[in-house]
This record gives structure tokens, sequence and C-alpha cells, in this order.
């Protein structure tokens, strides 16, 4: 037993030294290639500490929901608040990548398709991808999904281009892209251009009337008003409503008498602390995020480009990327988008023509996965849980079951949809955006919360249904 | 493969998620635990590493005690006493 441990503490220095030799050979080889490595060592970073944590978006409301747990809406706030807080100092120093994007009443119908996909998935689409670092090959199974899912709506047109109102298709054309990406033709293509385009960027610095990049803006406007505020009463709310009557009951068995402020008080601080690993996850998660965006700047300036596609470009690496010369290139955190490109450049491959669209070929591209920023920063992050796991000895491979599949598949392919109606996952929609201080994340997550009641409301059904079936016989 | 549950003897109840995902050990393990009778024990066998922190946390809670936790090579076997 103890050597199998000492096998898996083996493999765990096998994967880094392997994710080390990349960053070397590459970097002696062109020193470009360090803006990939940067990539790759965040992503490393964000699998320890999601697998560390057990840290997984899906989980927080969904726990809540199904058995009154907070832990993980406690660990994604104090992650979030960090994260902000960095962020807010990075964008007041002008070192900021992250632009906010459109918002509006679509981002919460994302988030709502997002969230039910997620309790259905299992795991979020950061959790599934450090679920997969585990050895889960469900989680794997939902990561297959995800992708296959977006990239294929992407760029379907046909029938579902009956589907599109016609003042979206009038104003996507009106956009005047360049003829080859057929804004006219294609579902998400005439969304994207002829409805979502058309809604404003908003950030909270921006309604209380102040600069985003300047540092009232970014602290008291991103930060205060954006982030603390909303994730205090949110804790507040969460306190109230499902760990005040737990406090109250401990604290009179303890034989306290009078409960009031200030033992409540001491109610909520347990509450943060409940969970110390996820706690010291989102610690680390909160600052990490913040750093990789001016870790990212940072070296765009120094080797003086705008996007990874100059990169490629200079290396000498020019199918895939987009009419503009760019890749996908956020500078921070993100899932889903480089999910899609891994599956689109496969299709591509095989002959689908999919670069004639928005979301690939006017701004996303479709570089070579080995080539691809965000892939590097995607498969370290697998790494970076398969090591946190293969030491902390819960490394284990794991079959789907058809039941599970059937779960993975179908969450898969509705969180696939959400990420692409609300330009994110559980990450790039809601994290990195109400951390950024852009009203949009709030928006998502109020969708996503209320896709995971939806969720866990089907799922108490099922597990009744199946309760009642396997323990038919069973003498309680 | 479906989740098996088991009476191994007079108020000792098995509950076997091995294989499954969140959130199917913690909700089954709370359905259980409100199915079984006060001061009951349920042992609990999962190997999805997440659920681990998920049902400390819900007995924790709820006032259930966990007698036991063993961990190896990612499979856990939580042994719980329903809160009298």
């Amino acid at each position: 037993m103890e050597n199998a441990a000492n096998k898996k503490k083996i493999w765990a220095l096998v994967i880094t030294g392997f994710f080390g030799m990349i960053s070397i050979l590459t970097f002696a080889y062109n020193n470009l290639y360090i803006y990939l490595s940067a990539y790759l060592w965040f992503g490393f970073i964000y699998g320890m500490c999601l697998q560390y944590g057990r840290f997984c978006f899906a989980s927080a409301f969904r726990d809540l929901f199904a058995v009154g747990v907070p832990r993980m809406v406690v660990g994604i706030m104090i992650a979030t608040l960090l994260f902000a807080f960095v962020s807010s100092f990075v964008t007041a120093t002008g070192f900021s990548t992250f632009h906010p994007s459109p918002s509006g009443i679509h981002s919460a119908i994302a988030g709502l398709i997002f969230g039910v996909g997620m309790v259905f998935a299992g795991g979020c689409a950061s959790g599934s991808l450090y679920k997969t670092g585990e050895g889960n090959g469900v989680a794997f199974l939902v990561v297959l999904s995800i992708s296959i899912t977006q990239s294929s709506f992407a760029d379907i047109g046909g029938w579902m281009n009956k589907l599109v109102p016609q003042s979206w298709h009038e104003s996507a054309i009106a956009k005047k892209l360049p003829e080859v990406i057929n804004a006219g033709d294609g579902w998400l293509d005439q969304y994207l251009a002829g409805y979502v385009w058309n809604h404003p960027t908003v950030t909270f610095a921006k309604m209380a009337g102040l600069k985003n990049e300047s540092l009232s803006g970014a602290f008291l406007g991103n930060f205060l008003l954006g982030v603390l505020l909303p994730a205090l009463l949110l804790l507040v709310v969460v306190y109230f409503i499902w760990v005040r009557k737990n406090v109250i009951r401990d604290m009179s068995k303890a034989g306290v008498k009078s409960i009031g402020l200030r033992e409540h008080r001491t109610g909520f601080w347990g509450m943060i602390l409940s969970s110390k690993r996820t706690a010291i996850a989102g610690l680390i998660l909160g600052i990490a995020c913040g750093l990789q965006m001016f870790v990212i700047e940072g070296l765009r300036i120094k080797l003086g480009i705008r996007n990874a596609g100059e990169i490629l470009t200079l290396l000498g690496f020019d199918s895939g990327i987009s009419i503009r010369g760019t890749v996908f290139d956020p500078g921070y955190w993100y899932v889903t988008t480089q999910e899609a490109q891994w599956v689109g450049w496969v299709m591509h491959k095989l002959g689908w023509n999919n670069m004639d669209n928005i979301f690939f070929g006017y701004i996303n591209g479709i570089p070579n996965p080995a080539l691809n920023p965000a892939d590097w920063m995607s498969l370290a992050l697998i790494g970076g849980a398969a090591v946190m796991a293969l030491i902390s000895n819960e490394f284990k491979f794991k079959k789907p079951t058809m039941e599970l599949a059937v779960w993975a598949i179908i969450g898969g392919f509705l969180m696939g949809i959400g990420s692409r109606l609300g330009l994110g996952c559980n990450i790039g929609a809601f994290f990195v955006r109400v951390a950024n201080g852009d009203r949009g994340g709030w928006l998502f997550g109020i969708g996503m919360i209320g896709g995971a009641y939806i969720g866990v409301k089907f799922f108490n059904w099922w597990t009744e249904r199946q309760m009642a079936k396997e323990m038919a016989g069973l003498e309680l | 493969m479906a989740v098996k549950f088991d009476k191994k003897r007079e108020g000792v109840y098995s509950l076997d998620c091995t294989g499954y995902v969140c959130p199917h050990p913690q909700i089954y393990t709370k359905k259980m635990l409100e199915k079984i009778k006060k001061g009951d024990i349920l042992e609990v066998t999962f190997d999805n590493p997440s659920s681990s922190e998920s049902i400390s946390a819900m007995c924790n809670a709820i006032g259930n005690e966990i007698i036991e936790k063993k961990a190896d090579g990612g499979k856990f076997i939580y042994t719980i006493r329903k809160a009298a």
C-alpha cells in the first residue's frame, strides 16, 4: 500500500518535470515561448489549488440547495474578493488585460442554462478539468461534451438560421464584417453581431461615474461596489438562511442563554473558516488570478506584442489564426473557449470549414493545440490537479458508468450552450467578470444560481426514484 | 453499477457510492441519514474526493457525528452516527 503511494509521488514528480522540461526546452529554442510558459504555470497553480480545495463552482450553490453546505460559496467569495483586490491594483496601474463584455438579460439566461448543466454534469467547467486530473472519466466526458457542443454550436447555420429574428440578421449584416466571415449565416454569428454586440459594456466604476482605469474607479467602483458589498450581502444571506439555525442549536446545546449579535458574529466567522482547505485554495487562487493579468500584460509589453497571434506568426506558424491576426489570448484564467478550439481544430483538420464564423474565424482562431497559450494553461491545470491528487494519494482512474455518462453528456451539452451564449463559463463569464467589476458577471451568476436550484430539484426527484428502486425490501 | 444500500445488522447500515461523482454521494448520504433512526450508524463508501469535504461539512451542520474517517488510494469510508 505504501509502495503504491510512493509510486504515485514519483508520477507527480514526473508530471512536474515534464512541464518544467517543456518550459526550458521551448525557451531555449525561442524565447518567445516564455509567453506560453507563463500561461502553463498559472494553469498548473490553478489545478493544484482546485484539487486541494475541492474547488468547484457547481458545488457552491448545488451543495447549498441540496445538502445545506455553504463551504464552497464561502471559498468562491474569498477567491473573488482577493482576485478583485489584486485586479483593482492591476487595473489602476494600467496592466489589466480585462475587457468588460456586453451584458444584458442574455447573460442571466446563459447562466441559467449553464447552472442546470453543471449540476447534471457533477462539476462546472473548471471543476471538470481538475477532476479529469484526478483520473475521473466522467469529468473527462463532461469536458469532451462541452468542447464538441461549443465548436459545433459556433458554426451551425442551415435550419438554425430560421430561428434567428429578422432584426438580429439585419443588425449582423449592418456590422459590415469581412465577407469571408459571412455574419448573416449561422445562429451564433447573428446572435453575437446582431444582438449581443448591441448591448452596452457596464462596469460598476462606470455606473458610479468613475473612470474604470483610475484608482477610485478600480477600488471604489469595481472593488467596493462591485465585489465587496455584494459578496458580503450574499454571505450574510447564506448565513441567515442556512447557517444561523445551526449556530443557535449548537450554542443552546453549549448552554449559551442569550444569542445576540456577538454570537452571530462568531457564527459567521465559523462559517467562513469551516473549511480551511477551501479557504486556503480560494486565497491562493484569488491572488494568482490577479497576478496572471499582471504577468501576461508585462510580457506583452516586454515582447512588444498585443496578442499571441503575433507570437505564432513570428514563430512561423500562421495557420489557424483569425482574419484579424489574433488567436484566443485572454490574459487571464479562462476555460471554455480553448476547449472549443481543441475540437474545432480537429474538425477543421477533418475538412469542416469552421473558420467562416465570428467565434473562430474573426476572434479566436483555431491554432494548433500544441501552440495555443490557453491550451497550455488548461492542460497544465489538469497536470497540476493530477500532481496534487497523486501527492495526497487521491488519484484514481474511474471509468464512467452508463448512468453517469448520460448525465455527463447532457450536462456538458448544456454548459457548452450556456458558455457560448454567456461569452464564457463559471470562470470567464462569472468569476473573472465579477472580480473586474463587470455587471455581466453578476447577471451570469444570478442565472447560474437559478440553474443550480432547478438542477437540484430535478436531482432530488431522480435520487428519490433511484432509492425507492434500490432500497425495495430493505428494512429501516 | 448502481448505488448500493444495505443493512449490516440492527441499527447499522451501509451505503456504497463507489464510482459516483458529485453530487450523488452527498445527496444519497443526506437522504439515507434522513431515513434511518436517531443514533443509528451509517457507513458510507465513496471514491469522489470532493464529496469528502461536502459530507464532513453536512454532518457538522446537521449535528451528525463522523465516528471514523478512512481514506486510502482515492477510496473513502466514513462512519456516521445520526444525531440523537
